[in-house]
């Protein structure tokens, strides 16, 4: 007899309830309103974005691949598949194992699809680390990446950290995984033939997460301690197994379909396979291996224990895909069939204990959330930057910037990475964006995530599409030509029209500006109820892009190269200072308006770095952003193996000196060159119509000396700066 | 020669180690699995970096009973040369095929990066194309790394000229500030004391490509086959 | 069936870079009374074995093995 409680208790609502009546013609049983309660959660089913998500561009300059479970594009002979996702929730109720499974669980969606796995980039944010809560969760997260990717041999080349007060006991925990696929190998997450065979591998079945998905990202955060043993612990050891014996499976050409079994666990990988398939599956929950003892059907089928795996093979391979995951130490077993009803049967000592048209499972209902703009957004975004005070010592300000939480090195975080397992890490963390060679290619892939959650909160539409010709100005100060996005997007309760307005707007500016640079989103998902009683986040549209190197010697470094090179501006610095890390570090406001965006100036940048490289005409780029032009010069001087200096004396002259080094203008980027190349970098500048400024050189000497009028704005001894820059977050962390 | 690069389940530099031998240096190279027990035909064995069995217990101890090490003790009573590197290294400590032990980086936490290394003693089968006193520049990535053995068995070492490695500075100089894990001595590297059986914490297979931001690492292959011409 | 505790520990002599750290992250939250920590390991282990004497035996004989390195570790167990 299913009460009100029960539905209530497993996150449906009454309407929900009433659909599932009219769908069935008859009451659930308790493990069907299971079923239906989890692949009709946002995390499944995404009944709340679902309307918008279909508006993602899918096309782009390369040929892309939308898959189940992950995406990516195509290159020559090769499928380079990439999916980001968040593992917020899990990782603010136990941060290690968190964040360690979200790892685990977006490196099986890759790997699923017959890719190997090559690298891991984490896009993390969290409370101000002054508070001690925070801390915690920052260790904690970091301590659970690096046990499990180092461990699961997957290197972690990149990411990006911030701190901000609206992610206060919210924290942020998105993964991207990037994979590398021969084209005809790629698998689907799909049950098909009738009378395949339906394996389950991988570790064994406990009560663990029971309800996660549907619990823990659907609902707001509550003080709620008793939430704990919920969570999913992670086994790297297991996970590596894992990829090696699905990698070998595949390899044998039997294996049909492919499923993990993570959020959701077996209900999600049973009818999510069907429904791909349009076909049915049954199986017989007495055949799967389990952990603890007396567990109930319903806690079957919704277990999310972690490194299991659904696969549907051939009748005639089973044996053969059995024996390489036991050669391997794991559990293989054949635990049911593909049957041609296009039901999921669930039998449990020979009695049916669900029986569900697996459509019914898959089509979440879609709803029409109202929106709004919030009402403080006006008073917010005014801000009239004469009126600041000019600070009277810029070096002091720059020391300042170069120790705060946002802008201070990550070194502390990356070293303990595992960033250089499988040989294919070009360039070192911490310059940019990760790039890996592609090994018997003369190619490399770019990789980088980027949001700037301060903008979007300001202006979602606008912080959306800045975020999209961030990510791209990194890939092409790389060398590389942007191919494809995945986009992870975090947001408060949607069922609260200001926080859906935010949604809405960031997702349309998101589409607008992937459609202008011609790039398509292939994969993504999406994390709703960032928020508790006291915050709610800073809408977090986090965006991960792959770009493409077409010859490794285009890849590009930041860092100055040789005394003399002229360090040169390419695009224009505006008096704009809303939502930047100076005004909030220096002057602690945060508001007015992102800086401007012009599409058209973005993608002219892009074409002349691009042309510059490919000309070879410079020695290094780094883009601007957070911290303007001083701090893309300090990265320039610093980020190489030994430090070089820079003698500005030529920035432009009738700004003020705060706009002029810290302000956060779009479409910019500082490159360095030999002066005999300076002529063609004129030209190129000039066909596409961007600024161009020569405002100074390299020095040997380790100062970053920036004169106005003659005057030293800036007179900066680099060792002791960088000494500070490099060491600050970790001082932050043992305050 | 023939080479072999022992996998174990929860290895993960194996194939690293493969593509050095055979892309980079064009040798001749084959996978053994950890049950395997037959090395006939093999003249050199790497025991690759990565987390052998999860590390669970401690790093290396429960690789230590897998079948291939029954057969990997008598190939090196017989004098094949055997190259652990990492996890490779730390398997080879509890099977007692190396002195010592590994404790926890001292500052406890895992550390990935480029460090420099002094060549220590350049009369051995893994570092004969090294110069004397040679510095080069491999990374290290573990987590326990920190070489420890007693004072007695660290004379021993020392009058046999079983220290291969030590963490240095760019110029050679040795002291704590460069030592990355609180390793005894700076110990990065040391051999057995027939010379045939080598365990390194840096990963040299990460530095043997142009590309790759050093290739110091490619010598200690190099080496190898340079030992097995001559 | 026997239940049997073991629990090993770094020997005196070996530095505890772990127990240093908790050490002093004790410290700093005031637990100024703690003078030295230790982290070690405790496994649980149950045996399908009657005789106690016989069980010690065997149980030495798994710590030397695998559950402890004799170089840098000292266990002790009890049987329950």
């Amino acid at each position: 007899m299913i009460t009100e409680e029960i539905y209530r208790g497993l996150g449906l609502s009454k309407e929900e309830y009433q659909k599932i009546l009219k769908l069935l013609g008859r009451e659930p049983t308790l493990t069907e309103l299971a079923m239906f309660s989890v692949e009709w959660s946002e995390h499944c089913g995404y009944p709340r974005s679902r309307a918008y998500l279909k508006l993602l561009p899918r096309k782009g300059k390369f040929k892309p691949l939308v898959g189940e479970d992950a995406g990516g594009i195509i290159l020559e002979d090769l499928a380079i598949v990439f999916k980001m996702e968040s593992h917020n929730h899990p990782s603010y109720v136990e941060p290690r194992q968190g964040a360690a499974t979200g790892v685990g669980g977006i490196i099986r969606d890759v790997f699923t699809t017959g890719a190997r796995p090559v690298a891991l980039l984490d896009s993390l944010r969290f409370g101000q680390l002054t508070k001690p809560y925070n801390q915690y969760l920052f260790r904690g997260v970091v301590d659970g990446i690096q046990s499990y990717g180092n461990c699961v041999g997957v290197p972690t080349v990149g990411g990006e950290i911030y701190f901000d007060p609206s992610y206060s006991r919210n924290c942020l925990v998105n993964v991207m995984c990037v994979g590398i696929a021969p084209k005809d190998k790629l698998m689907r997450a799909q049950a098909k033939g009738e009378g395949n065979l339906i394996i389950y591998a991988g570790a064994s079945t406990g009560r663990d997460g029971i309800g996660g998905c549907s619990i823990l990202a659907s609902k707001e955060f509550k003080e709620d301690e008793e939430k704990r043993p919920t969570v999913q612990i992670g086994d790297p050891f297991t996970e590596k197994c894992l990829i090696e014996a699905t990698l070998e499976a595949i390899a044998t050409q039997g294996v049909v379909g492919i499923k993990d079994m993570g959020a959701a666990g077996l209900t999600c990988a049973t009818s999510e396979m069907a429904s791909a398939g349009d076909t049915g599956v049954e199986i017989d929950l007495d055949l799967v291996p389990r952990r603890e003892e007396g567990m109930l059907a319903w806690e079957v089928m919704m277990s999310e224990s972690q490194e299991r795996m659904l696969l549907c093979v051939k009748k005639e391979k089973a044996r053969e895909i059995i024996d390489i995951y036991r050669k391997w130490g794991l559990n293989c077993v054949i635990i049911g069939k593909v049957v041609k009803t296009k039901e999921v049967i669930v039998k449990e000592k020979g009695e049916i204990v669900a029986k569900l048209k697996a459509k019914d499972l898959t089509s979440a209902p879609l709803y029409n959330m109202p929106y709004q703009e919030p009402e403080y957004l006006k008073e917010i975004n005014k801000l009239d930057i004469n009126s600041l005070p000019l600070p009277e010592d810029f070096n002091q300000v720059m020391l300042k910037l170069l120790s705060s939480e946002n802008l201070s090195s990550r070194n502390w975080v990356y070293e303990q990475y595992d960033y250089m397992v499988q040989t294919n890490t070009v360039l070192l963390p911490g310059l940019g964006s990760a790039v890996l060679r592609i090994k018997g290619k003369n190619k490399a892939l770019a990789l980088t995530t980027d949001c700037n959650s301060i903008y979007c909160y300001l202006d979602p539409f606008v912080g959306a599409q800045i975020a999209v010709s961030e990510a791209c100005r990194n890939l092409v100060s790389v060398g590389a030509e942007p191919a494809g996005v995945t986009d992870c997007l975090n947001f408060g309760n949607p069922e609260k029209p200001d926080r859906f307005w935010y949604f809405k707007n960031c997702i349309e500016g998101l589409i607008s500006a992937c459609k202008f640079f011609n790039i398509p989103v292939v994969s993504g998902n999406v994390s709703f109820y960032n928020e508790s009683p006291q915050t709610v986040i800073k809408p977090t549209p986090a965006i991960g892009m792959v770009g493409i190197i077409k010859d490794l010697k285009f890849i590009k470094t930041p860092f100055f190269k040789k005394e003399g090179d002229l360090i040169v501006l390419l695009g224009e610095t505006l008096p704009e200072l809303g939502g930047s890390e100076y005004l909030k570090e220096i002057h602690n406001q945060v508001r007015g308006k992102p800086p401007a965006l012009d599409l058209n100036k973005e993608l002219s940048l892009q074409k002349v770095v691009l042309a510059a490289i490919e000309k070879d005409l410079i020695s290094s780029c780094v883009d601007c952003s957070e911290g303007g032009v001083s701090l893309a010069l300090f990265e320039g001087c610093v980020t190489g193996r030994e430090i070089k200096g820079a003698f500005i004396d030529n920035l432009e002259f009738n700004l003020r000196e705060d706009f002029l080094l810290f302000s956060e203008s779009t479409a910019r980027v500082i490159i360095s060159l030999p002066k005999n190349n300076l002529s063609e970098i004129e030209k190129i500048a000039k066909k596409y119509r961007l600024p161009l400024r020569v405002i100074g050189r390299v020095i040997k000497e380790p100062k970053l000396v920036i004169l106005k009028d003659k005057f030293a704005l800036i007179d900066l001894d680099l060792e002791r700066a960088f000494r500070l820059w490099k060491k600050s977050l970790e001082l932050l962390i043992t305050a | 020669m023939k080479w072999g690069v022992v996998i174990f389940p929860g290895s993960n530099c194996d194939q690293d180690c493969f593509y050095v031998i055979k892309d980079v240096l064009g040798e001749e190279v084959r996978y053994v699995w950890h049950k395997e027990t037959d090395l006939r035909d093999l003249d050199c064995l790497i025991l690759p970096g990565g987390f052998s069995y999860g590390d669970y217990l401690r790093a290396g101890a429960i690789a230590c009973f897998s079948p291939v090490m029954e057969a990997l003790v008598d190939f090196a009573k017989k004098g094949g040369l055997i190259m652990g590197i990492c996890n490779g290294f730390q398997i080879l400590l509890e099977a007692g095929l190396l002195p010592g032990a590994m404790l926890r980086n001292k500052n406890i936490h895992f550390i990935c990066k480029y460090v420099y290394l002094r060549v220590e003693n350049i009369h051995t089968p893994f570092t004969n194309l090294f110069k004397e006193g040679q510095v080069v520049r491999i990374p290290i990535a573990h987590n326990e790394g920190n070489y420890y053995i007693e004072d007695e068995g660290l004379v021993e070492l020392k009058n046999n000229k079983q220290i291969i490695f030590r963490y240095s500075d760019e110029e050679g100089r040795l002291a704590p500030e460069f030592n990355p894990n609180g390793a005894k001595e700076f110990i990065a590297g040391i051999i057995n004391k027939e010379g045939n059986v080598l365990g390194m914490m840096p990963h040299p297979e990460r530095a043997s490509e142009g590309i790759l931001n050093s290739q110091d690492g490619l010598l200690v292959f190099k080496s190898i086959v340079n030992w097995f011409k001559r | 069936m026997l239940e049997v505790e073991v629990y090993v520990s770094l020997k005196k002599t070996v530095s505890d870079p772990q127990g240093l750290a908790v050490k002093r992250s004790l410290e700093s939250l005031g637990y100024s009374e703690v003078k030295e920590v230790r982290v070690g390991k405790f496994i649980q282990l149950r045996l399908d074995l009657e005789d106690r004497e016989k069980a010690s035996q065997r149980i030495e004989e798994m710590c030397k093995k695998l559950l402890a390195n004799p170089i840098i570790e000292d266990f002790t167990f009890k049987i329950k």
